[in-house]
């Protein structure tokens, strides 16, 4: 068993973990990044599609291409990492000491840090969560997992699919088996509009001609050794399949998009407060949790359209970390809560102090177009066309706003409002 | 007395009842043991699909059926012996039956009275306050329980994975992905079994077929009135970091139809409620659907158990099993002078589990009066059989020590339930070494990887990659359960049209 | 006159815009940036899109090299793309912008992932 000592831990190296680790490592802090599969890279290593990088490298790059240059700038700053390593337990010891137990082929490390940044990302929902009954054959597979076959290990997973929710990684995955040639059936959608960009839906459904049942959802699979049908029903407004309306679509495989969830794990036994909302850890700006030295950025905090945005969340944490390190904690402040207004579901962080820039990631409920999104307490006002719940909105705050703010006024309003 | 050489002896159904009778024969001199089962693997019918109990057997009616509660005891008394002699997980927490109004506590001292009748020790009946004690997560809107601190619960698909090991070693041979079609018989003897893969000799045959059983039996010839109703039983599991799970099991008041249901953890930390009991169509022999009404059911019994129940989303797994009902409820347990080899281990409900070592003895037993044979027992059986050695279950230290020995249990590849790299090729190497076919599904048995939180999404593609590289077959044609991970290669509809 | 609503997807921004051809006369409303003129007028006169796949590797750390048409091509022209796709096997080391495929719909396919020899 070896110990070891670092300023920061970073747990999970996909984008945000890389991000969070070069700039830890550029901010001459000791850090070590820690990853569980054999390569670094994440998700993106299985996304062939552009859209990665507008905002980071102001270039449309596929994913692929994306996280090769990140790994590449990693490599060039000289961050430390492990792959193959398994982070057993986090144990917190003191306000400035956390003990990350990891396993790896070369034996159990047990690493004395003063912080620790998780990047560890979603998982994907899973058929039995989105209560799907029948029986339990096999062609099912997540979208996720899909898309690691045919993207990375080119296997075909089936030939005539349907796909459940209309969230990014199931357009994308529609569109990719529809490329390959596979016959995609429908694409079944519970809410009354689509879960992913609208540039996906126009790509991969409309360019290809693959019906998107929106209201409706897949109550049961059919099938003795693989999928053979699947039974949709049309939902209520409560989302409740109605009685009568259900249709058969004969079908080999069942993709499940049913949307993704902050992996949490390890952040729930260190007894981090979670926002339902999110279903990722209530934060203040420098993404730092309600467990001090304990840091989140990208899909764990919450889950990102795009990866610029994990890679800027990455980026932040480690700024966090920084002055946590420098300062043995991050200074008192007086922070002001970020309170959810009209029609917003999910804000993230969820304290801001107004001594510094600070960037909001927010989700509205549902689509409206032409809007406000203001926070009146500061005179922040934003027009857009239109929000839409499937896209994140970033908005940049300077620090001059909160200037208008006095003293006593202890929280702010994210709010949409309409024209 | 007959004298022969070699006894050879073909037992159809590789579940709980026919893996324990191989274990029992395959300790005597001079048998020839083979174990047939239709599925990939063994274990896969109703033993991995059920409440998991070791029933105290103060629910039996030895008026009713004395063969079930005597076997159950047994059962009950053996299994804490095979447990430890298997390494098979296990617990003996000891189970309530609720009883939430003053119909149900007066059935449930009905069984209280039969505890007396068949001698299962210390249940008694515990009111509000002892119940609050004995189980803190009980639900308020109970009047007592009845308390049987006999009961335990183990892993029944790794028990009849160990058990198949144990037997294997002992000279047992297991045929998987074989089909019984017919039982010969000519001049009022057995001569064998037809297969899918042939015909095979056999001396006796032991029908230990579960949900098939009546159908095996017709094909001899032997009780053609003898029908088993498929008796359907949903579950529902959620993982193992629910705020609400019991210590003890609990479970409602049974009804003459069913035992209740029943909300317990399992041994493997997680949250199980079920089952529903629904009949089915005779020949729905193969109908494990969950159903929606079902899921519900379950649900809203367990708030009679649990003081909360967590909500659907929580939900890891739904899924069903079928029991097989004889008519009455009555055990078919009987070897055959007409035709002479042929033996039936039918109808077996429960207490099945419980019960298996015990009937195993038992049949043994059966055979060698009924047939007026007498076996001899090997100088040389092994009782003993190893479970894997698992990273989940060790302090850091002892991981850091098997990593050293070998660097593949430093390589975790199912992060949600810490299931490392060796354990997985150990898995495959034991599926290989008892003749059955190596599945994703066998694996997850074996070594948990994919029963986590994420169902496999993160897992599932890394552990098909360790199979196709350990057996040197393509990616996509590692099977799930009984078709394969991927159809062919991605361009492979381009290249047909083309 | 006619008009058509679409959502631009030149950037994840998604605007609504509304296309009014008259006279051969385009007028495009709702766009935040010149590309999205640009989307819109192209949309209606000549689609084009960006066509994605993987192809085989051999003797690479990885089975398969993650592929794109450098330029987007007609929309009528996707398949043709993927057909000459279908049976490529190309070998390891494969670095980002390796040309695997020359001269399809007017445009080159390249490699979008690097793929080190074994």
């Amino acid at each position: 068993m070896k110990i070891l000592n670092y300023d920061t831990v970073i747990i999970g190296g996909g984008p945000a973990g890389i991000a969070a680790a070069i700039r830890t490592t550029e901010l001459g802090l000791k850090s070590i990044l820690l990853e569980n599969r054999d390569v670094l890279g994440g998700i993106p290593l299985q996304c062939i599609h552009p859209g990665f990088g507008l905002h980071y490298f102001r270039e449309d790059l596929t994913g692929t291409e994306f996280i090769t240059r990140l790994i590449d700038k990693l490599e060039k700053t000289g961050v430390e990492y492990i792959v193959k390593a398994y982070v057993h337990s986090v144990e917190y010891k003191d306000f400035d000491k956390k003990i990350v137990n990891v396993i790896t082929p070369r034996g159990v490390l047990k690493i004395n840090t003063k912080t620790v940044v998780f990047t560890t990302g979603a998982r994907e929902r899973h058929i039995f969560e989105i209560g799907v009954v029948g029986d339990r054959p096999d062609g099912i597979y997540t979208a996720g997992e899909a898309q690691t076959l045919m993207d990375i290990y080119g296997i075909l997973p089936g030939k005539e699919v349907v796909i459940v929710g209309s969230g990014d990684v199931g357009l994308i995955m529609a569109r990719r088996f529809a490329l390959e040639g596979a016959k995609v059936k429908a694409v079944v959608e519970i809410l009354p509009y689509p879960g992913g960009l609208m540039r996906n839906v126009m790509q991969c459904l409309i360019d290809f001609n693959i019906p998107l049942l929106l209201q409706h959802t897949v109550v049961k699979v059919v099938g003795r050794k693989r999928v053979e049908r699947v039974v949709v029903a049309k939902v209520d407004k409560d989302l409740k399949p109605i009685k009568g309306t259900e249709f058969e679509i004969p079908c080999d495989t069942l993709v499940i998009s049913a949307g993704l969830r902050p992996y949490i794990d390890l952040l729930e036994k260190l007894g981090v407060v979670v926002d339902p909302s999110t279903g990722g850890p209530v934060v203040n700006e420098y993404l730092e949790t309600s467990v001090p030295g304990v840091f989140v950025a990208g899909n764990v905090l919450v889950i990102n359209d795009l990866v610029d945005y994990a890679v800027e969340q990455g980026e932040l944490a480690a700024e966090g970390v920084k002055i946590f390190v420098e300062n043995n904690g991050i200074p008192t402040k007086t922070w002001r809560r970020v309170r959810k207004g009209r029609s917003i579901r999910l804000a993230i962080p969820h304290m801001v102090s107004g001594e510094r820039d600070v960037i909001l990631y927010a989700r509205v409920s549902v689509p409206e177009k032409n809007v406000f999104v203001e926070i009146p307490e500061i005179g922040f006002k934003m027009f857009s066309f239109g929000v839409r719940p499937a896209e994140m909105l970033r908005l940049r705050l300077g620090k001059e706003m909160f200037s208008k703010l006095s003293d006593n006024v202890n929280e702010i309003t994210l709010e949409v409002k309409p024209r | 007395m007959i004298f022969m050489d070699r006894l050879r002896v073909a037992i159809v159904g590789a579940g709980i009842v026919g893996a324990s009778i191989a274990r029992i024969l395959s300790s005597y001199q001079n048998v020839d043991i083979l174990l047939i089962d239709k599925e990939p693997d063994v274990g896969w019918g109703s033993s991995k699909a059920n409440t998991s109990i070791i029933h105290p057997c103060h629910e039996e009616d030895p008026r009713v059926h004395l063969l079930r509660a005597e076997l159950c005891l047994r059962g009950n008394k053996l299994w804490r012996e095979w447990v430890e002699e298997l390494e098979i997980p296990a617990k003996w927490p000891g189970e309530l039956m609720i009883f939430t109004d003053s119909d149900e506590e007066k059935r449930a001292r009905e069984f209280l009275e039969l505890a007396k009748m068949n001698k299962v020790p210390g249940v008694r009946v515990v009111d509000r306050e002892e119940l609050k004690i004995l189980e803190p997560n009980v639900s308020n809107e109970v009047l007592g329980a009845l308390y049987a601190p006999t009961a335990g619960i183990i892993s029944p698909f790794e028990a009849v994975i160990a058990i198949v090991e144990n037997a294997v070693d002992n000279g047992v041979k297991l045929l998987t992905e074989t089909y019984v079609e017919k039982v010969r018989v000519s001049s009022g003897r057995v001569l064998g079994v037809e297969t899918s893969r042939g015909f095979i000799e056999a001396d006796i045959v032991i029908n230990a077929s579960g949900i098939y059983a009546d159908k095996i039996s017709h094909t001899a010839g032997v009780e053609l009135d003898f029908k088993i109703v498929p008796r359907r039983g949903e579950y529902v599991l959620f993982d193992e970091d629910v705020d609400v799970k019991p210590t003890k099991i609990l479970h409602t008041t049974p009804t003459p139809r069913t035992k209740g249901v029943y909300a317990i953890t399992t041994v493997h930390g997680n949250l199980m409620i079920g089952p529903t009991a629904e009949d089915l169509p005779i020949d729905a022999k193969e109908d494990l659907s969950t159903t929606v009404e079902g899921v519900e059911y379950v649900l809203r019994e367990a708030r009679k158990l649990l003081r909360s129940v967590p909500p659907k989303s929580r939900i890891i797994r739904m899924f069903a099993g079928l029991r097989p009902e004889p008519p009455g409820g009555q055990w078919l347990i009987k070897v055959y002078e007409d035709p002479w080899g042929f033996v039936n281990v039918a109808g077996i409900r429960s207490p099945g589990l419980t019960a298996a070592p015990a009937i195993a003895e038992y049949v043994v037993k059966l055979i060698e009066d009924t047939y007026d044979i007498k076996l001899a027992k090997k100088n040389s059986w092994s009782r003993f059989r190893r479970d894997m050695v698992r990273v989940r279950n060790r302090s850091l230290e002892e991981v850091d020590k098997l990593i050293e020995k070998n660097p593949d249990y430093g390589e975790i590849v199912c992060i949600c339930k810490t299931v490392s790299k060796a354990e997985v090729l150990e898995a495959v190497e034991r599926i290989l070494k008892i003749g059955a076919k190596v599945t994703l599904d066998g694996i997850k048995f074996r070594t948990y990887a994919g029963f986590g939180k994420c169902q496999g999404s993160f897992c599932r593609w890394r552990i098909a990659l360790l199979i196709s590289e350990k057996l040197g077959i393509p990616l996509n044609e590692v099977v799930v359960k009984k078709s394969s991970y991927g159809i062919g290669d991605v361009k492979m509809l381009w290249r047909e049209a083309i | 006159m006619k008009t058509a609503e679409l959502v631009c997807i030149v950037c994840p921004a998604s605007c609504n815009l509304k296309v009014y051809l008259e006279d051969n006369d385009l007028k495009i409303e709702g766009a935040s940036c010149p590309r999205g003129v640009e989307f819109a007028k192209n949309e209606v006169m000549n689609p084009v899109r960006y066509v994605m796949s993987v192809v085989k590797v051999r003797g690479g750390d990885m089975p398969t090299v993650s592929v794109i048409t450098r330029k987007p091509v007609p929309k009528d022209c996707i398949w043709r793309v993927m057909e000459a796709l279908a049976n490529v096997e190309i070998e390891a080391p494969v670095e980002i912008g390796d040309i695997v495929l020359r001269d399809i719909c007017g445009t080159d396919i390249v490699a979008t992932r690097r793929v080190k020899k074994l």
